[in-house]
């Protein structure tokens, strides 16, 4: 496997952490991975994005210039980056914050109201994690729901192990999604 | 036959390059006196300037380091880190300390950097051959003010001791002057003061002393010297500007 | 020990910690923060100094006090900075002094940008500062490379007497990878330094760190007995590394982050049925000189990419002596060069030689 994800939204919608979590998933399953930030000025209320490689082979350029996935929190990154999806990639767009429609026909396209699912577990903050399940529903051939638990239960300090399962319900509601 | 009097120890037997008159050789030589007497000749490390004592590290006898133009504050601190239990002291002049590295100064002393600053204030650039220092006085006549530092193009000196004294980091400041043997007396006994204060890890000290520069000055040794009592002592008068060293210091 | 997920900053910083550096001046800038950050966090634990200056020239200054003290000691900073401590780094190499300069590299000239860039090449190899001096120029391009080149950027300062640069983008500095570090080591067991000034204690002639000789024989001299060490290690300690020349039509050079780019553009050329290669120069100074003479024997051309308006070019030129075209491609002010670019470049420089 050779999977090219951008996750893309406002920054403090945890853009960056859902990449982060994908990657501690990586790095536990014993896969090459990389994780690269956008930085700079706009990080703080602007649109934020973050790349994330996760592959059998040495991972080459960790810029995504075609990603396989895009997970995308806003309206403004849908439409940066709804174009340079691969053709058979998959899009997964929060619903509840984005009010179009993918035109394209060449890739899978799973909407989701992941901030509303978050608000109605008491945690609007925690869209992230409902995408993140999503996401990973939408590519279940690829990879196992329960590593990514593990590994957000690893790298979680003891002390916020609250934190973690919090997000482990997030992540549930949203691998357990089903669109209608 | 009996030795009676010799040169320090901490004192190398190089030929000193200032030039006859100057009064920078007593300072030396002060310096070194102190570092004898307080047993500490294995355990200094000097930093010179770029200026007059460019060339210091071939007259003390201890290990030193030669800095860049303004820098021997930052220098002394990378030094004093990494061994703060010897004695690093810089030895500045004015266009190294109150020009260029002013910005070095002012915060190794607001750090209350554990180190030394013997700063010798001339009133102008001796080595490079007597232009205009900030602490120039006003029409005073040097190679780039040849009609006198004028207050409308060049402002006014700077004065060290006083603007460092009000820096809580500062422990001990002082300025002396070495234009007569009372105040050379009291010059050694002040970097005595300073290095005392740094043995015992009380902080940052800072010894101003007035010298002469009779080669760019134009004048006699002696005429120089009169020029550092009637013309500068005014301007930058002596005495303690700050002393924390009698209450535990600034650290 | 295992692998943990770091940013390349932090990777570097706890690199360079366990290899027994415990002194660290430094002056903030975007985008080499993190690596302070993390200096500032951990050092003291290490019972180490962690310093922030009043500037990057004091920062420097004070690197130099504490490496003619004797101390493993590092800056960072990124390009603006580096700027700023050009003087002290001329003045580093003058005094023959060991150190390890850490440049982020953003965007230039002046203010320039904070997105990655590689625009300082020329000033990391080619002096920088004033006076016949080189710099160890090491530029990896993952985070392991960072934390591993960490460790020998400082042996290597120390063996040669020198300073030594690393050169990230910025890129590599807030990417995060997996990393695996070396177990580490205890300061006191590093290599004595008996020129050190850390006073005499009347065992021995006093020692002085200076770059300042008057006579012009003697400052000659030096300069050729050091230009005698910059052959041996032009001669032994250039690393590069080769994916897929032997049979290369077309070679591209480039380093850093710009080379794994560079290194997806290789495998989507040769899926298309080109035959391309990649030459990554791992150091900078000294170059990979002969890989591409060697290389220049069986390529029809080069191809230099990098996040600039043509540096690394010129080093390619002079290895390559005229034998094959060199051409460049390169994005600049932050910009980072696509791999679909580089594919086309790979394909127009074909058509031309």
């Amino acid at each position: 496997m050779y999977e090219q994800i951008v996750i893309a939204g406002f920054g403090g919608q945890g853009v960056l952490f859902a990449g982060k979590i994908l990657a501690y998933m990586g790095m536990d399953t014993g896969k090459e991975l990389s994780w690269l930030p956008s930085y700079g000025p706009e990080m703080r209320g602007g649109t934020c994005n973050c790349s994330v490689i996760i592959a059998d082979t040495q991972i080459g350029s960790p810029v995504i210039q075609r990603p396989d996935a895009l997970i995308v929190m806003n309206k403004p990154s849908l439409e940066k980056f709804v174009d340079a999806v691969k053709p058979g990639g998959v899009i997964v767009l929060d619903s509840s914050l984005i009010d179009t429609k993918v035109e394209r026909d060449d890739v899978t396209v799973v909407y989701i109201p992941a901030m509303q699912i978050a608000e109605s577990a008491g945690a609007g903050t925690l869209g992230n994690m409902v995408m993140a399940g999503a996401y990973m529903k939408a590519r279940e051939d690829m990879y196992n729901i329960e590593d990514l638990y593990r590994s957000v239960r690893e790298h979680t300090p003891a002390k916020r192990a609250g934190l973690a399962e919090k997000n482990i319900e997030l992540l549930k509601a949203g691998y357990e999604y089903k669109q209608c | 036959m009996e030795k009676i009097f010799e040169r320090p120890h901490s004192l190398s037997d190089f030929v000193l390059s200032y030039c006859p008159g100057c009064t920078h050789g007593v300072i030396n030589r002060l310096v070194a006196e102190v570092v004898d007497e307080m047993g500490l000749e294995g355990s200094t490390i000097g930093v010179c300037p770029v200026g007059c004592s460019v060339t210091a590290y071939n007259f003390f006898e201890f290990d030193m380091q030669e800095a860049a133009h303004g820098r021997a504050p930052a220098v002394a601190t990378g030094i004093k880190r990494v061994h703060p239990d010897k004695l690093v002291f810089t030895y500045q002049g004015d266009g190294d300390l109150a020009a260029i590295g002013t910005a070095e100064t002012i915060h190794s002393a607001a750090r209350a950097e554990n180190i030394s600053i013997i700063f010798v204030n001339n009133t102008i650039y001796g080595m490079t051959g007597g232009q205009m220092a900030p602490t120039s006085l006003i029409d005073q006549v040097t190679q780039t003010t040849p009609f006198g530092r004028k207050v409308e193009n060049q402002g006014y000196p700077i004065h060290v001791s006083e603007m460092v004294s009000t820096l809580k980091g500062a422990c001990y400041v002082e300025r002396v002057s070495v234009d007569s043997v009372p105040n050379i007396r009291k010059t050694k006994a002040a970097i005595r003061k300073a290095f005392e204060c740094q043995m015992a890890g009380k902080g940052f000290s800072l010894v101003e002393v007035l010298s002469s520069c009779p080669t760019n000055w134009g004048m006699s040794p002696v005429e120089a010297l009169e020029r550092i009592r009637t013309e500068m002592m005014p301007e930058f008068p002596l005495g303690v500007y700050k002393d924390c060293t009698e209450t535990g210091g600034v650290r | 020990m295992a692998k943990v997920l770091m940013k390349g900053n932090e990777a570097l910083a706890e690199a360079a910690m366990r290899c027994g550096c415990r002194f660290f001046f430094g002056y903030p800038i975007t985008p080499q923060t993190e690596l302070a950050a993390y200096m500032a966090k951990k050092m003291q634990k290490n019972g180490g100094t962690f310093l922030q200056a009043e500037s990057e020239v004091a920062a420097i200054n004070m690197v130099y006090g504490a490496a003619g003290a004797g101390a493993r000691v590092m800056t960072s900073s990124s390009s603006p900075g580096i700027s700023l401590k050009q003087e002290g780094i001329s003045y580093i190499a003058g005094a023959d002094l060991p150190c390890l300069v850490v440049n982020i590299v953003r965007g230039g000239p002046g203010l320039g940008g904070i997105q990655p860039a590689q625009s300082d090449y020329f000033q990391a190899t080619k002096g920088g500062g004033h006076g016949d001096y080189h710099l160890l120029v090491f530029a990896p391009s993952s985070v392991q490379e960072l934390a591993d080149m960490t460790s020998r950027a400082f042996d290597k300062a120390d063996e040669y007497r020198m300073p030594a640069m690393i050169m990230g983008d910025g890129m590599l500095g807030q990417m995060m990878e997996p990393v695996e570090f070396k177990d580490p080591i205890d300061p006191a067991t590093l290599p004595e330094k008996p020129w050190a000034t850390t006073g005499t204690g009347m065992k021995r002639k006093k020692n002085i760190i200076n770059s300042l000789y008057l006579t012009p024989e003697e400052l000659e001299n030096l300069c050729i007995e050091r230009e005698k060490r910059y052959d041996k290690i032009r001669e032994t300690e250039a690393l590069y590394e080769e994916i897929q020349t032997e049979d290369a039509d077309v070679i591209i050079a480039a380093y850093g982050t710009i080379a794994r780019v560079a290194m997806s553009a290789v495998e989507a050329a040769r899926a298309k049925g080109i035959k391309a290669g990649l030459i990554r120069p791992i150091t900078l100074w000294p170059f990979p000189e002969k890989v591409f003479a060697k290389r220049a024997e069986t390529a029809k051309c080069f191809l230099s990419v990098e996040m600039s308006m043509g540096q690394m070019v010129e080093d390619v030129r002079l290895s390559v002596n005229g034998k094959k075209p060199v051409y460049f491609y390169g994005r600049t002010g932050g910009m980072v060069p696509e791999q679909d670019a580089i594919v086309a470049e790979i394909e127009k420089c074909l058509k031309n030689s």
